[in-house]
């Protein structure tokens, strides 16, 4: 098992100690694990050759914005169909978990052809408002929750003269927070580390996220291990951090999603 | 407490929602049907060409040599990504310090596939790369992984094991933990081995689990890219070229949408397949308890 954790770090750890590498010692056979002198102007040249800092802000907001607004419209349909009988909403429901069966790919090129014709391309929307307005996995999930919650507690409301929204916005979801922790990561990590669509969508390098950028820091600077090991070490670490932070929600979230 | 008002909000509610079903799920799938059976560059004009689009995948050698690429990583990663997962899932689930091996385990998971293409890369370097040193130690030559056409595949498949190992490694640990102790303590009483109660316990009340996870795998082995894409542009000589990879080199390289929806349409067509059979024969192996 130690062996194990070992071999799954190592790779983490094999990339930051290249990148404080001189280009010689790189290639080194055998090669040595401590650089000899640390070159730290590896991560200043990396960071000058490339937008790194618009990408990270990029990729931020992204992910913030997507992972507030999909949690904001996942758990209100969540929440109309697990407690609101009207009409057509089992039809509808159904709607959303079949869809939940079409790969990715197939909706590929429509998608582009709608983001050229409403002039989305190269924006960030093309990024944010598909996911944030359709996540049929988050509803489905998010609904099993709010089922489970006792239909007193709403009437009680109810009686009190609380309106839909605010049964919703009052009881429900607070009620649902391990839930909604669970769901959040989940799209964070999809957002954060979504290349496909930025590959897609995105053209200028300004606009790039964090993902898309690494991959044209490699087609430049192929040669220069050294470089890209910074380069690299510089997309990981942030994500790396952040996940170190908050492991155990993020290892919870994933359980709790994963089993449902 | 159904009234007409209450009925108006549930549908309010679900509205955003709705419209993201509609503009951005339903309303593409029907649109690449559609384009399915059109011959279009995506600039000019559109034709209607029937199946045409279908018998061209069939008779393209890039549609087969990406469905043997695809198959053949399957073929490596599924097996191995379950069985180790539950090996190391079965393991953590007594020792001590469960928390800080999962942590470890789980930390390539939450990193992007180009931060973990580009790492492989320097590792898997034929000339410097780490691997081979270490092989060298060992006294074994190691290829030149990724620009060798029989090893391009397997050292994919060996990284998105790597990769995955974490995150079924937790979903298993989960399906553990709902698994009574009293179970074990009764087969202890009988004098079942360990390895017997692993056999007659865990794995079937584990199959739930399994299942899930044998369902994910598939479906997400079929759509291998950004691996191939980061890594070795599908090369050497397309030896990982993969489908989803002839996806994306028909349509957004090739302009030839028409023949790009048809393979999409054939991919989904296999995943819903493979997934209806898996449910088919689930029945055999999947014990969903009392």
């Amino acid at each position: 098992m130690a062996l194990g954790a070992i071999l799954m770090v190592f790779p983490f750890l094999w990339t930051v100690s290249s990148s404080l590498k001189d280009l010689s010692q790189i290639f080194l056979v055998p090669p040595t694990w401590l650089p000899n002198p640390v070159k730290w102007s590896n991560y200043i040249d990396s960071l000058t050759a490339m937008p790194f800092g618009a990408a990270y802000w990029n990729s931020f907001y992204i992910t913030a914005v997507s992972v507030t607004a999909t949690l904001l419209t996942a758990s209100m349909a969540a929440y109309a169909f697990a407690k609101i009988r009207f009409p057509g909403a089992n039809f509808l429901f159904i709607l959303f978990l079949a869809t939940m069966m079409i790969p990715r790919q197939v909706t590929m090129i429509p998608l582009y052809l709608i983001m050229s014709k409403i002039g989305w391309l190269d924006s960030h929307l093309s990024l944010i408002v598909p996911g944030a307005l359709f996540n049929a996995f988050a509803v489905f999930l998010l609904r099993q929750f709010i089922m489970s919650i006792p239909k007193e507690l709403e009437e009680a409301a109810f009686i009190d003269g609380a309106g839909s929204f605010r049964i919703y916005w009052k009881i429900i979801l607070p009620l649902i927070r391990p839930a909604l922790a669970a769901v959040g990561i989940f799209v964070f990590l999809g957002s954060w580390n979504n290349f496909l669509d930025a590959l897609i969508f995105l053209n200028t390098p300004e606009k790039f996220t964090v993902p898309l950028l690494l991959n044209t820091f490699k087609g430049l600077y192929i040669a220069d291990w050294a470089l890209m090991m910074a380069g690299t070490t510089i997309s990981v670490i942030p994500v790396l951090l952040i996940y170190i932070v908050a492991q155990k929600q993020i290892i919870e979230g994933v359980t709790l999603t994963g089993i449902k | 407490m159904q009234n007409q008002r209450r009925q108006l909000a549930g549908f309010l509610f679900i509205t955003p929602q709705l419209i993201g079903l509609l503009v951005f799920s339903l309303f593409p799938v029907m649109y690449a049907l559609v384009l399915s059976f059109m011959d279009w560059d995506g600039f000019g004009a559109r034709t209607f060409v029937g199946f045409a689009n279908f018998v061209d995948q069939f008779n393209n050698p890039d549609f087969w040599t990406a469905m043997r690429n695809t198959i053949y990583y399957m073929v490596l990663v599924i097996p191995f990504n379950i069985s180790l997962s539950l090996l190391v899932a079965v393991g953590l689930n007594k020792i001590t310090g469960k928390g800080l091996y999962r942590v470890f385990y789980f930390m390539p998971v939450v990193t992007s596939s180009v931060s973990i293409g580009v790492i492989w890369m320097w590792i898997l370097n034929g000339d410097f790369g780490i691997l081979n040193s270490f092989l060298g130690y060992l006294g074994i030559q190691g290829p030149d992984w990724l620009t060798d056409t029989n090893w391009v595949i397997p050292s994919i498949a060996m990284l998105s094991i790597w990769w995955g190992l974490g995150n079924n490694m937790v979903i298993f640990l989960a399906g553990l933990q709902g698994i009574s102790r009293s179970y074990y303590e009764a087969a202890e009483i009988d004098g079942a081995s360990r390895f017997r109660q692993f056999l007659s316990i865990t794995l079937p009340l584990l199959s739930p689990t399994t299942f899930f996870i044998a369902i994910m795998a598939i479906i997400n082995s079929f759509q291998v890219f950004d691996q191939a894409f980061v890594m070795t542009n599908g090369g050497p000589a397309k030896a990982s070229y993969t489908i989803v990879y002839h996806i994306y080199q028909q349509g957004f390289i090739d302009f030839r949408m028409g023949q790009s929806a048809a393979s999409a349409m054939i991919l989904f067509f296999i995943i819903l397949v493979f997934t209806l059979i898996q449910f088919k024969v689930s029945k055999r192996w999947v014990h969903y308890g009392e």
